[in-house]
């Protein structure tokens, strides 16, 4: 662990990756927000009663229409996702005189990893958990919550802020923080449209009876089809990109604070404390050192968890140190 | 025919070593320009910790004038890192000073009013954070100057570091003990 080490090339081959997976999911949410409004949207069109000739038309107009609200909604969440996210977070930004020690700590490992001093947040929440976001490391923003600066100790603490200025120098917070806000927005969308998919089908079934007909129906499951799988797409696209970056993020912040020890205790403390973090929610679970909604482990969990297993992560910065 | 089909081939892989050449040659200077932003970290660090010690010594003497020794070897040390050339030299006294100081402190502990004055408090806090931010930045800084040298010292970018007078720059070296110490020293912790 003395030994001065050649990441640097690594950490080349990470941002570049991180760039080439920013683009391809700007082309996959333009592509599933314009699917999403059009199904949203023929449905209602049928609901209204539409003649279903004039469907298919209209459903390519609406597309075509919704991939530019995607795209113009896509430019509006590259530059505003940060704040969604801390304020989402319920985080609030901390001088150096507020927290002098946890601002030294980030000015340390800064020091060492060659990065910009990020902003500093705190959340006021007795959970120990941590997350950072922003769109480089010019803009980067960490942030921790009360349990974490109360329950760790110091070297703790310097293994969880390594991790978290990992994933700012590798570029991995811009597209985490983007992946929250996109999944942030279709879960919310969905649950509303699903509410009023319920109250759809008990109308339709007291007022039209058999109405409607064969293609129509085909096109009404699409939609519905469409409406469930939406938030289950965004949630397998958030954890594709997820697993692997905690893993690589362990390893370049324990080399940055040079004690994989330090931070596998955290690690483990972080996972044992029972309590449920208040200000996470399924968009932003991701984003945050250790799974702070508290799934307990089952196969479904396991398949769809945005974090991997946490004795596995302990066990490798064990066998590193 | 054939003569001008040879001619574009020659062109065509002249002008692809040329390419290569350059690329090699300003990733060299690129690198070396890390190295350099990099000891400028540590420079900072080193400064802004030599400035300090005269505002000690006049704290610790305050208190403990009789220790004449330890505050002239603190002051020479002080004096070695702002006068030193290179990363060798001023992670040597560096180190110097490193020790010097922490024989101060050692002796500080046999005045209890010094130890309890707020100022040498705040002094002693601000030192042993220097030392950390000093030993992060040593870590950033050996790091650029590890892959530097590789680049100067492999094929293929070793003939044109040779061509170009790219010299191998040096690690600033640190006793490992000396910050595993501070560490218990200052943290309490462990």
């Amino acid at each position: 662990m003395t030994q001065p080490l050649p990441e640097r090339v690594l950490i080349w081959d990470r941002v570049d990756e991180n760039r080439r997976s920013t683009i391809v999911f700007f082309v996959l949410f333009a592509l599933l927000v314009a699917g999403f409004f059009a199904a949203v949207s023929v449905f209602i069109a049928l609901y209204a009663g539409v003649a279903e000739d004039d469907l298919l038309p209209v459903a390519i107009r609406i597309a075509i229409a919704a991939l530019l609200v995607a795209t113009a909604l896509g430019a509006i969440m590259y530059f505003a996702a940060s704040a969604a996210v801390l304020s989402v977070g319920g985080a609030h930004e901390v001088t150096k005189e507020e927290e002098p020690e946890l601002y030294r700590v980030v000015e340390n490992l800064c020091i060492g990893a060659g990065l910009p001093m990020p902003r500093v947040h705190v959340v006021e929440d007795s959970a120990p958990n941590a997350f950072a976001t922003g769109r480089d490391p010019a803009t980067a923003h960490v942030a921790v919550t009360r349990g974490l600066l109360t329950k760790l100790d110091k070297r703790e603490l310097e293994g969880v802020i390594a991790h978290e200025l990992s994933h700012i120098g590798n570029y991995d917070v811009r597209l985490m923080t983007l992946v929250a806000v996109a999944v942030g927005l279709i879960v919310m969308v969905t649950d509303v449209m699903l509410r009023f998919t319920w109250y759809g089908a008990g109308a339709r079934s007291g007022n039209r009876g058999k109405g409607g007909g064969a293609a129509g129906a085909i096109i009404l499951v699409v939609a519905l089809l469409f409406i469930v799988l939406a938030p289950v797409l965004a949630g397998l696209l958030r954890m594709a990109l997820s697993r692997q970056r905690e893993y690589l993020a362990d390893a370049s912040g324990a080399l940055l604070c040079r004690n994989p020890e330090a931070l596998a205790d955290a690690l483990e403390k972080i996972a044992a404390d029972p309590e449920p973090l208040e200000t996470a929610n399924k968009g932003t679970a991701h984003m945050y050192i250790y799974n702070p909604l508290r799934d307990h482990q089952s196969f479904l969990n396991n398949l769809f968890s945005t974090h991997p297993p946490i004795e596995e992560r302990v066990r490798l910065l064990r066998a590193m140190a | 025919m054939t003569a001008v089909i040879i001619i574009v081939v020659a062109v065509a892989v002249i002008a692809l070593i040329g390419f290569v050449l350059v690329g090699m040659y300003n990733g060299l200077v690129r690198s070396r320009n890390r190295v350099s932003e990099a000891w400028s970290g540590i420079d900072v660090q080193l400064r802004r910790r030599a400035s300090l010690v005269p505002n000690l010594v006049e704290t610790v003497k305050g208190y403990a004038e009789h220790e004449r020794e330890t505050f002239e070897e603190v002051t020479r040390a002080r004096s070695m890192v702002e006068q030193a050339g290179g990363a060798g030299e001023a992670a040597g006294a560096n180190n110097m000073l490193t020790q010097a100081l922490r024989h101060l402190f050692a002796v500080a502990e046999n005045y209890p009013e010094l130890k309890a004055s707020d100022n040498f408090r705040q002094l002693q806090t601000e030192l042993s954070d220097i030392e950390e931010k000093i030993a992060f930045a040593r870590q950033f800084y050996n790091q650029n100057v590890l892959s530097y040298n590789n680049g100067i010292q492999t094929l293929p970018s070793v003939i044109i570091a040779r061509n170009f007078g790219f010299t191998a720059a040096e690690f600033f070296e640190a006793e490992e003990e000396a910050r595993e110490e501070v560490r218990v020293d200052f943290t309490g912790q462990e």
